[in-house]
């Protein structure tokens, strides 16, 4: 059995969600643009994740096999709309500008597959541990992403402006690429890229091997 | 393994007919009541927060609120400001105020969808692309201790991707524009979505919304006309590489200005001012 502090930390560089799994890129993608949604986000993410293992986890031995797939569903999505009107209730700016996104944590590959995978078959604790370790394993990855895209963006970070851009009388010209989803497919690639650099156990082995050049008669 | 062993002697029990019925109901009554619960008892704050929100939008197209700010200038909060607004509604084919519809709760944009309460548009006549139009809008109207003061309208149109919804204030003499403000829109961030930028909004105070003819005529240009040229009153800086954006923002503009959208009320609005001052002189 996995110790807890395995459990909490691998996914984070490890094993992570997005990295390795590649789960959850379509949430990457949409609210990178800049840090304040992302940290709503994120933070969204950790309490779903967490307590949806938590339930499922401490309902795991009544659960049906049948109908386990809906049982999960239904506390993932109530989840989601209890995170859902709390955002709107105190911190509605921003719960506009995240829009249909916090609804659709619902359908994050990452909750769902944390259920089934992990909180179905361990403890409580254990499984609101590794709930809580996958979301800050999204988290970083996010994170991440809109450290690079906010400022280069929009030259600002949270907000506050740190490259002077050209319109506001300054000198940066902001890249209006990264304001747009394909730029974080990018980012994503490269965080993934520089992990299997540093971690080279997660380089995947070719499904294929390069036969060696033969003969233009040969060929034929 | 004490778990394993636990686990399958209760298999059979839970894989039951009468279990399954049993944990799809138990959780369907408990998601539901603490969603239920929880929508009850939040649903005054996001209301607040809707309003408050709306609030500021008119506040900032009138100039009266900074982007990003939530107290004015004078410190005042946006609720103390707003105290300063009348919100009326307003028939817009007769330009005349009506008491049909309940300000507080009445949406113009809802209205716009339902055909008994909204008019279709002729392709010719739509020039904001609306498809239709409602009765019934809204205005803001700001008064002080000399009478009007700014009155605000609710403007919205189609740009590149999606319908961009703002507020266009004018000053008191119902011609010159005080600020214009979209509080949603689907444009281009960095391109289109430079309607934001407070250097571009800046741009529109002080500029005529009527010409000398009374029409609306507010234009987006490339290249401004000479200062002291006639056109130059009408004229706004033009986004640069957004070109169905400014179009759209043009012909919002205009087209809520013109007779199918506030002009009817704005030039009775224009008279009862006159023979108000009028009145005043004698």
């Amino acid at each position: 059995m996995a110790s807890q502090k395995e459990v909490l930390i691998d996914p984070i560089f490890n094993n992570n969600p997005i990295a390795l799994q590649v789960l959850g890129i379509c949430s990457a993608l949409a609210v990178t643009i800049n840090m304040a949604t992302t940290l709503v986000m994120c933070l969204a993410v950790i309490f779903v994740i967490t307590m949806s293992n938590l339930s499922v986890s401490l309902l795991r031995n009544r659960i049906p096999t049948n109908i386990r797939i809906i049982v999960q569903m239904t506390i993932i999505a109530s989840l989601v709309i209890v995170v859902d009107e709390v955002l709107k209730a105190v911190a509605y700016d921003i719960s506009k500008s995240l829009s249909v996104f916090v609804g659709l944590i619902i359908t994050n590959c990452i909750v769902m597959g944390r259920a089934e995978a992990f909180a179905m078959q361990n403890g409580p604790w254990l499984s609101a541990l590794d709930g809580l370790g996958n979301a800050l394993g999204y988290s970083v990855v996010l994170i991440g992403v809109a450290l690079v895209r906010e400022p280069l963006g929009s030259g600002t970070l949270m907000g506050y402006e740190i490259l002077p851009t050209v319109a506001n009388g300054g000198w940066y010209l902001p890249n209006g690429l990264l304001l747009l989803a394909p730029s974080a497919f990018f980012i994503i690639g490269f965080f993934i890229w520089a992990i299997r650099a540093w971690k080279t156990d997660q380089v995947e082995e070719a499904e294929y091997e390069i036969a060696p050049n033969v003969q233009y008669k040969e060929a034929m | 393994m004490a778990e394993e062993i636990d686990n399958s002697s209760s298999s059979s029990n839970k894989d039951s007919l009468r279990n399954i019925f049993i944990i799809a109901i138990f959780l369907c009554l408990v998601c539901s009541v603490v969603v239920s619960g929880l929508a009850v008892s939040l649903k005054p704050m996001q209301q607040f927060n809707k309003e408050l929100d709306q609030k500021k939008n008119i506040l900032r197209a009138a100039g009266l609120l900074a982007a990003g700010s939530d107290v004015g200038a004078d410190g005042r909060s946006v609720e103390e400001m707003f105290t300063d607004f009348s919100v009326r509604a307003v028939n817009l084919d007769t330009g005349e105020y009506t008491d049909a519809v309940d300000v507080d709760t009445y949406d113009p944009i809802r209205a716009a969808t339902d055909s008994s309460v909204s008019m279709g548009l002729s392709d010719d006549a739509d020039i904001a692309t609306l498809g239709r139009r409602e009765n019934i809008s809204l205005v803001f109207i700001k008064t002080n201790d000399s009478g009007l003061d700014k009155v605000v309208i609710p403007v919205r149109g189609f740009g590149l991707w999606g319908t961009m919804y703002g507020y266009l204030a004018l000053e008191s003499d119902l011609s010159t524009i005080a600020g214009l403000g979209f509080y949603q829109h689907k444009e281009t961030p960095g391109l289109g979505g430079e309607v934001d930028n407070p250097k571009w909004k800046q741009g529109w105070q002080g500029v005529q919304l009527f010409n000398q003819n009374g029409r609306p005529s507010v234009d987006l240009v490339k290249l401004r006309s000479p200062v002291q040229s006639e056109a130059a009153r009408y004229e706004v800086d033009a986004l640069s590489g957004a070109t169905f954006t400014t179009r759209g923002v043009k012909n919002l503009v205009n087209f809520w200005a013109g007779d199918l959208g506030f002009g009817p009320f704005l030039e009775k609005l224009k008279a009862q001012q006159m023979q108000a001052s009028v009145g005043g002189q004698h």
